[in-house]
């Protein structure tokens, strides 16, 4: 092992790798005295909290992004764009659902993703699951309101999910570590146990 | 106790959607942040972190042109930029195991899966604040130490060679500030 020491980075050299101890650039923003009413959490979720009234308007927006994503990939099929496409408004929505407050939005998103990031083929995936999807995410979010919301929710969901994944087993049945990641738990936020 | 002041550190947030970026932005001045920098895809986000040279960047997976993934093997090139040691928060709803494993040998610092939170972005950044971790430099891997902590049971190949004498333990800025006050 050698040792090199300077103004920038502490590197330790052994045979097949490198340990760096780089300069600390962050240690000026460390302080050790409390400033008065620090309570940086409470001040962020406050200033998420005011920012709640747009969160419905936001949303419309990308179900509509989602929609036109759906129609545009109706009119030039699959290529990689019109998929990638489709993939990111559905992606953003699984991700952007529960701060929003639609959390029952998320699992038919991320049910979404994984027909459209799975299926080996994309020339092979129907178009009307895709619909299915798109139609499901947009009702609910229509429907947000509802009282039985969170049954019809999961109802949807779940028949879309089965369908989804009946399908991804056969058109990967022949790539088994694939179909491997494709059926693990999904960890996506607001999931429940069937 | 230690805390951060968010008003001396300088960050940049790349992510296609808009919407993301506002909430990212509001967390952050909430925390008592002032110098955000935002940046809409991997292209943007590249001449901003040359040009803008961040404490801390928060990254998106799925962006246009190229992704995420593509501008942390940018940003984590030795020599070829002013800090290829900046932490990267990757935030994304990618939650798959293989994903978190794909982004972590690709050589982000922390991963934070959406939805996010005010608690866990706050925690995300006070980790990579207050335990910086040093990096290792191999054939195939440029990044923050992957391993988080040494298992006394671990039975299987030591991949590294120089065993345990290659580990240069470094004190946390916990320690550091106990020690000072």
């Amino acid at each position: 092992m050698s040792q090199d020491r300077n103004d920038g980075p502490t590197v330790a050299r052994y045979p097949d790798h490198e340990v760096i101890v780089p300069p600390n650039r962050l240690q000026k923003a460390v302080t050790v005295a409390k400033p008065v009413g620090y309570d940086p959490i409470a001040r962020a979720e406050e200033a998420l909290g005011n920012l709640a009234g747009e969160f419905t308007e936001w949303m419309d927006s990308e179900c509509s992004k989602l929609d036109e994503a759906r129609q545009l990939l109706k009119t030039a099929g699959f290529t990689e764009e019109t998929r990638d496409a489709l993939f990111r408004c559905a992606h953003d929505i699984k991700g952007e659902a529960a701060t929003f407050g639609f959390p029952l939005v998320a699992p038919p998103a991320d049910s979404l993703c994984r027909l459209i990031e799975h299926t080996p083929d994309m020339a092979q995936i129907p178009l009307e699951l895709v619909d299915q999807h798109v139609d499901a995410i947009r009702a609910i979010v229509r429907e947000n309101s509802r009282t039985d919301i969170e049954e019809v929710a999961w109802s949807l969901t779940r028949r879309l999910r089965e369908v989804t994944d009946e399908f991804l087993r056969h058109e990967n049945r022949d790539r088994p570590e694939i179909l491997k990641i494709v059926m693990a738990p999904s960890l996506v936020p607001g999931g429940r146990p069937d | 106790m230690v805390h951060i002041d968010f008003n001396k550190l300088r960050f940049l947030v790349v992510d296609d959607n808009l919407h993301m970026r506002r909430i990212l932005r509001t967390l952050l001045h909430g925390f008592g942040a002032r110098d955000v920098i935002e940046a809409e895809d991997g292209a943007a986000g590249l001449e901003a972190f040359s040009t803008g040279n961040p404490d801390i960047v928060f990254l998106d997976w799925e962006m246009p042109i190229f992704g995420g993934l593509e501008l942390i093997q940018m940003i984590r090139q030795p020599g070829s930029n002013s800090n290829p040691f900046v932490p990267i928060i990757m935030l994304t709803g990618h939650t798959e195991r293989t994903r978190v494993t794909k982004a972590r040998d690709a050589g982000i610092t922390e991963f934070l899966a959406k939805p996010i939170s005010a608690k866990r972005l706050y925690q995300r950044v006070f980790s990579v604040v207050a335990h910086p971790r040093p990096f290792i430099k191999t054939a195939t891997y440029f990044g923050p130490e992957r391993r988080r902590t040494s298992n006394a049971n671990y039975t299987g190949p030591e991949r590294r060679r120089g065993g345990a004498a290659d580990t240069i333990g470094q004190i946390g800025l916990i320690e550091k500030a106990k020690t000072v006050a």
